[in-house]
């Protein structure tokens, strides 16, 4: 297997963003990623996204966007594991590098989430969930994650002021992304006094509905100087794990085993360990992930991530900063783009690039995304070397 | 949903069919076609009994679309006395009852509207059993 880098970044302002279809938000991100890495040309491109066909009717993404490119001819490929699907499109983008099959890569998260309701998107979301087994008894996504928040709760004694804090954290955060979809000052307050969506999870600790995109570029590493002037970011690990489909089904609900596995294989991959990790952006689609993907990935004890957030070790200017983009909570969570999205994070960070919420001589980083309630798990690790 | 798929999990919905490992005796619900435990790919069908306890619930505000007139409405991960544990609606609940550890019998009830295919589907939902007494 080559070294792996990624040489060009780019990603689109996330939100209701009525004047841009799906097409263009994707060639917009691919555009400004090809032009980041100074390449002209691509030998194949890998396009995450979850739900093309229900959001607005248009699947075969991958020949899409590749036409929409001007470069018709290329091995296009769409990916799809749900949320997880940017995160799946950047690992098939890695294994096609690594493997020798292709020499520059394009890769693209997108989804266009507003041109429909917000109870079709709900429903839509919901196809995640086994759709015969649980989606049939009326249990929402939301509703799946209150599920595990509760038996956190219960296991461990996290309070729903801790959940909060959560969301509050990442808000503070996402104020300082100029493309995060929102630029809102919340306090754990005003997140437990909004309307109740799936108990104990209220309304802002839930994820947008948003339209986006992201887009990387990979190259072999031994090349990546030749090829572009970017500083080069290896890709140090790219691993991927899986749970049960449904969440009844598991052991524990109240840890993500999947997660934890793609983060053991990611740190045996980069021989790297949770402190060499400098930041890290985790999949809070529910305020209550962050805190199980936080102890999933051995940054924290099970049942000790609650007291680290509200002690502020995961904010920016704490031990760890998490979700420095705003998480997806508040920079946006047009799904198969969010994988991307963490990505391009990590990649803004460790070239030093991240303004005011830069964290100081970050050489490390991390991502983890996931699908569904953690049935797919993919785990990244970036590094400046 | 089609009236085939409907059909199709009868035996589950309606009888509460689990398939039971000829391999190593696992309970399995929904039915597998290849146990996760030992691989073997025999099962026996067997009914299960009808009571569980709850391990977690949620009442969910923000309904699903088909169960838009039923919001806001309980849900819990039920672990039956056979083994298998099952995502389903909990309902008549009283004030106290809705919480881990909770026994619970399976009813038969009506679960969603009509759908496109113009079905109205039924299913088990749990019941706390103090109600029942
Ligand atoms: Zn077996």
């Amino acid at each position: 297997m080559r070294d792996v880098a990624i040489v060009g970044a780019a990603i689109t302002k996330f939100g209701e963003l009525w004047q841009q279809s799906l097409r263009a938000l994707a060639v917009e991100a691919s555009l400004a990623a090809l032009k980041d890495a100074g390449v002209d040309h691509v030998d194949a491109l890998y396009v995450g996204a979850m739900s093309g066909g229900l959001l607005v009717g248009q699947e075969h993404l991958g020949a899409l966007l590749a036409d929409a490119l001007g470069q018709s001819h290329i091995a296009a490929t769409r990916v799809e594991g749900a949320c997880a699907s940017g995160g799946l499109a950047l690992r098939q983008g890695f294994l096609a590098v690594a493997s020798g099959a292709a020499e520059v890569v394009l890769v693209t998260g997108v989804e266009k989430m507003t041109d429909v309701d917000g109870v079709v998107a709900t429903d839509v979301l919901a196809t995640a969930a086994d759709q015969e087994w649980e989606a049939m008894h009326g249990v929402t996504f939301p509703g799946l994650y209150a599920m595990m928040a509760r038996a956190h709760m219960q296991r461990f004694g996290t309070s729903a002021r801790a959940l909060a804090s959560v969301a509050a954290k990442n808000h503070a955060h996402g104020i300082k992304n100029p493309q995060a979809q929102f630029a809102l000052r919340l306090t754990a307050d005003d997140v437990l006094s909004s309307a109740m969506v799936a108990d104990p999870l209220h309304a802002l600790e839930c994820a947008p509905i948003s339209d986006g995109a992201a887009a990387l570029v990979l190259v072999p590493a031994t090349k990546a100087m030749q090829l572009s002037k970017r500083l080069v970011v290896h890709i140090a690990a790219s691993a991927q794990a899986g749970d049960t489909m449904m969440l009844a089904g598991r052991a524990s609900l109240s840890e993500l085993a999947g997660v934890a596995r793609a983060g053991a294989l990611a740190y045996q991959q980069a021989g790297k360990g949770p402190t060499d990790i400098a930041v890290c952006e985790v999949h809070d689609c529910f305020t209550i992930a962050e805190i199980m993907a936080t102890e999933a990935l051995g940054f924290f004890e099970p049942g000790q991530a609650a007291a680290a957030v509200e002690a502020g070790v995961t904010s920016l200017g704490g031990r760890l900063p998490i979700n420095t983009s705003g998480g997806l909570k508040a920079r946006g969570h047009p799904v198969g783009a969010t994988g991307v999205a963490q990505a391009v994070e990590i990649v803004t960070q460790l070239r030093g690039e991240a303004g005011a919420r830069q964290v100081a001589g970050a050489r490390v980083g991390m991502t983890q995304n996931m699908g569904g309630t953690g049935a797919t798990a993919v785990v990244h690790i970036l590094e400046v070397r | 949903m089609s009236t085939a798929r409907g059909y199709r999990e009868y035996p589950q919905r309606y009888r509460y069919e689990a398939a039971v490992c000829d391999g190593c005796g696992k309970w399995h619900f929904p039915p597998r076609l290849i146990c996760d435990a030992c691989k073997s790919e025999t099962f026996t069908p067997r009914a299960m009994r009808r009571t569980g306890t709850i391990l977690t619930h949620t009442v969910v505000h923000a309904a699903a679309s088909a169960f838009a007139d039923q919001a806001p409405y309980a849900v819990a991960i039920v672990e039956m006395d056979d083994g298998p544990r099952v995502t389903m609606q909990v309902v008549d609940w009283r004030t106290g009852e809705l919480k881990s550890g909770q026994r619970v019998k399976l009813e038969f009830r009506r679960i969603s509207e009509a759908g496109p295919a113009g079905t109205i589907t039924y299913g088990y939902k749990a019941v706390p059993m103090s109600l029942l007494a």
